[in-house]
């Protein structure tokens, strides 16, 4: 069996030497994403993005930390260039993890405001997304709302929804929680919480809007672009809904709204690092940031983008200042905290 | 082996030290995630018996309005995602939905003056898992009834049996292996659920996993809880092993003479009828009208040029799929009854874990060694060769063809087993004693035989493959969609009614070759031909 063991396998590996051969020449004039944020939200900017520049676009969609374990595992060897997630942890997980390589750029820096970006230029914020208290317009006085604080007060007693702690959503809003008042208070916080849970943690923020609509509780914690696609929505029963609920932005004489962004950063190995450039800059550029208030109702990260109407309809708001690379740092300890509160 | 590469990963992750991480969930939430685990799957395994049981029989054994083609019709809920027919029903019966919505109406209710079963619970993930994973159940029950030699039902009928006896006292006992087959499926479906728990809000094992390993950024931890979860798997394999070793279930006797159906008299037939539509009412024509009510007025806008080419890679990685996991169980079951040693069990055995981890362990399991061995062989290549052949399995089809077989081999591997533990061994005897050499034996007289055996576990492979979603996600290449990525996505989005139209091309993919391979099974039956 092994008296010639080159001729036996001398025929596959040179089938495959000369498969590779071909496939690296095509490598001009392309970029690579491994991306978080579904297709639907991001496959219109990047085909706009071939069309201005000639600059083919290629795209693997997936889970946050899947993907960042493939770029891991593919170690030098990755074919991707660029990053992009949904949540700003996840970027600053996937730098301290070493895949990712800094980059200075001027335009990035002027469109970007500081606390959307890492200091060192590892990763850029592309598009913000608010979590804000919605209410049942009929059932709750304005006056009765103030802070995310404020909803452990027994006075809400059977009359929260939240969504279940699973929710990375959540598990940022109680890491800035643990930012700016400690660990203690947070989980004293979290227990008061979940003693005016309504029901027990069930469904998606969407689902959460549907019950303070429906009736089933008072308020809730959702980000506003599932409002926003509620409101925009071709369903009647979900137009309805959304028009029975309103945005409170708490938090407004403290710290403010509790904020992520989603973001990306460009890889350690990429072999199209100034397309990569070229495309972040796009991102960030007017007509990207425009598309991404128009159509999925997220807060531009460049200030001077007026938002669209209806993140208008919502009004202004005070955001968190506190940098998003920190929310990342302490997801691990939000989930431990809300695990001892009994937050399914 | 070489298939339990992923499960051997996930072991070799798991063995580094933490300590911090397993204090604070023994202390909060482990507790939950063992208990809720055990009851899903106890609750699902119940379920599939109750419902696919006495379907298979009813179906197989006797004749009443509409067995013909309820006999296919029942198949039809493994078509649909379980986690689209958790989203399905939750649209309809949560407390924001129609259902409650409109008794509120009717009867002036409010929120405290009527009870009604809250959908999002543990009971309703059983209830979701069930309806959609009976036909598991269902199929192999069936294969084993279609096959037991209806002569001994004959003789017990003759021997005064009425037909509850002859349903528990022979052909229930006979059918065992069948049965087990089909509930540990089930249950390791069960266990390895992600989409639905993590909807309704369940902690359990699966949740758990991602939740330390997504929340906590802890790879080790995430990977012992796996390994727990694949313990609590060994158990249930051990189980079975155990079951089936105290007795031989070969067939006797004559197989070529078939009596006919039974028929019911008169209202009799229709309770069969009914109880029949059940399973096919709730599983299947209320989620899937559901569904097209929504795609029906979402698909113009979300169907595009693009819709053609993700059907076309759904059908051809689960027919690929499906066809190399039956070549490997096939292999893999008749080398394990050539040679029966401890070593070459333990093999069959290993290669059976994938099915319970999650899909995404499974991936990472694939995505780990195969990056180390294109790292391997790029290093290898720059030296030898001066030039870099940079991923040659990652990112491939090949990996994720991979990560399906080892996912879905003991799908078919169950199949083939309960096949061929129904042929006598004498049979292999005496073809070897007739000169034929062993893979003759194979070809000429198991494959054959086997023949219902067989197209059933390809149906599971394929209509599983179709329905893949973790693998597929982590390990496609580049600008590769399928129906089940396009239908996740929208879904995971809270988009329900757009991404009804991917889901509901799934299920239709996933009806015809159910349909016709469920003919073919039928006509494996001994003396098909003979009545018309």
């Amino acid at each position: 069996m092994s008296t010639r063991p080159t001729s036996r396998f001398l025929p596959p590996v040179c089938c495959l030497l000369l498969s590779l051969i071909a496939a690296p020449a095509l490598a001009d004039g392309e970029v690579n994403i491994y991306s978080a944020r579904k297709e639907d939200l991001i496959k219109p900017l990047l085909d706009d993005f071939s069309k201005q520049t000639g600059i083919a676009v290629n795209l693997v969609t997936g889970k946050e930390e899947a993907l960042l374990q493939r770029l891991q595992s593919e170690g030098a060897n990755t074919p991707a260039d660029i990053l992009l997630t949904a949540d700003a942890g996840r970027l600053a997980a996937a730098q301290k993890a070493g895949v990712l390589q800094a980059v200075k750029s001027d335009t990035l820096a002027a469109h970007i405001p500081a606390s959307y970006r890492d200091p060192e230029g590892y990763w850029y914020g592309l598009s913000v997304r608010a979590r804000p208290v919605i209410y049942a317009r009929d059932r709750v006085k304005l006056g009765d709302l103030s802070t995310y604080e404020a909803l452990a007060d027994p006075k809400w007693k059977g009359k929260v929804c939240v969504r279940s702690s699973d929710s990375v959503y959540n598990q940022s809003l109680v890491a800035g929680m643990i930012a700016h008042h400690g660990e203690a208070k947070t989980e004293a916080w979290a227990k008061g919480l979940v003693a005016n849970f309504a029901r027990p943690p069930t469904g998606g923020d969407r689902d959460q809007i549907k019950a303070v609509a429906a009736g089933e509780c008072d308020v809730t914690l959702a980000n506003t672009y599932y409002l926003g696609s509620m409101v925009d929505s071709r369903d009647e029963a979900e137009k309805q809904a959304a028009a029975k609920v309103a945005v409170f932005w708490p938090d407004a004489k403290t710290t403010g709204v509790h904020v992520n962004v989603s973001g990306a950063g460009i890889t350690a190995h990429a072999r199209n690092r100034d397309n990569a450039v070229k495309l972040l800059e796009f991102l960030a550029g007017d007509s990207a940031q425009r598309w991404y208030a128009e159509t999925n109702s997220e807060y531009p990260v460049n200030p001077a983008i007026p938002p669209s109407a209806t993140l208008k309809s919502w009004g202004e708001f005070k955001a968190d200042t506190l940098n998003v690379a920190k929310l990342g740092e302490l997801n691990a300890t939000a989930v431990q905290v809300m695990d001892r509160a009994g937050w399914k | 082996m070489l298939l339990a590469l992923p499960v051997l990963t996930v072991f070799v992750t798991a063995l580094q030290p933490t300590g911090a991480v397993w204090r604070h969930l023994a202390a909060t939430v482990l507790a939950d995630y063992v208990w809720n685990s055990v009851l899903l799957m106890l609750g699902v395994g119940a379920g599939t018996l109750l419902i696919g049981v006495p379907a298979a029989w009813l179906t197989s054994v006797h004749e009443f309005p509409g067995r013909r083609w309820l006999e296919w019709a029942l198949l039809l809920p493994m078509a649909i995602p379980a986690y689209i027919i958790a989203y399905t029903y939750t649209g309809l019966l949560d407390f924001a939905g129609p259902v409650q919505a409109t008794l509120r109406e009717w009867f002036h209710w409010t929120r405290q003056d009527y009870w009604f079963p809250e959908i999002r619970s543990l009971p309703g993930a059983v209830v979701m898992l069930a309806l959609v994973l009976y036909p598991y159940v269902y199929l192999l029950a069936r294969a084993a009834f279609l096959d037991q030699s209806l002569a001994v039902l004959e003789v017990s009928r003759t021997l005064g049996a009425g037909p509850w006896r002859r349903f528990g006292a022979v052909a229930l006992p006979m059918a065992r292996p069948a049965l087990i087959a089909g509930v540990s499926l089930v249950q390791m479906e069960a266990l390895a659920d992600y989409g639905t728990v993590q909807y309704f809000g369940i902690g359990t094992f699966t949740t758990g996993i991602f939740r330390v390993w997504y929340g906590m950024n802890d790879s080790t931890a995430a990977a012992q809880l796996a390994v727990l979860l694949l313990l609590f798997v060994f158990a249930l394999l051990a189980f079975e092993q155990l079951s089936r070793r105290r007795a031989r279930f070969h067939h006797a006797g004559n197989r070529q003479y078939r009596p006919a159906r039974l028929a019911f008299a008169g209202h009799w037939g229709w309770l069969a009828t009914g109880v029949c539509l059940i399973p096919l009412l709730f599983g299947f024509l209320i989620p899937a009208a559901q569904l097209t009510v929504w795609a029906w007025r979402t698909a113009p806008r979300v169907v595009d040029g693009r819709f053609l080419a993700l059907l076309a890679n759904s059908l051809w990685l689960a027919l690929g799929a499906a066809l190399l996991a039956l070549a490997l169980a096939l292999l893999l079951g008749y080398g394990q009854r050539l040679r029966p040693r401890p070593l070459v069990r333990l093999a069959v055995r290993s290669a059976g874990l994938g099915y319970a981890a999650p899909g995404t362990v499974v991936a990472i399991g694939v995505m780990l060694p195969f990056a180390a061995i294109d790292r391997g062989l790029d290093g290898w290549a720059r030296e030898w060769l001066g030039l870099s052949t940079g991923l040659l399995l990652s990112g491939t089809l090949t990996a994720l063809l991979f990560a399906y077989c080892a996912r879905f081999l003991p799908v078919a591997l169950h199949g083939v087993e309960a096949g061929l533990t129904r042929i006598r061994p004498s049979m292999d005897d005496a073809a070897r004693s007739l000169g034929s050499t062993p893979r003759g034996v194979l070809w000429r007289v198991h494959v054959p035989m086997l023949r219902g055996s067989l197209l059933t576990a390809l149906l599971l492979v394929f209509v599983d493959v179709l329905k893949e979603l973790p693998a597929t996600l982590i390990l496609r290449p580049f600008n590769f969609n399928t129906l089940a990525v396009r239908a996740y996505e929208l879904a995971s989005d809270e988009r329900l009614m757009d991404s009804a139209p991917f889901a509901l091309a799934i299920v239709l993919a996933g009806i015809g070759p159910v349909i016709l391979l469920s003919r073919a099974i039928g006509r494996t039956r001994p003396g098909y031909d003979a009545v018309p």
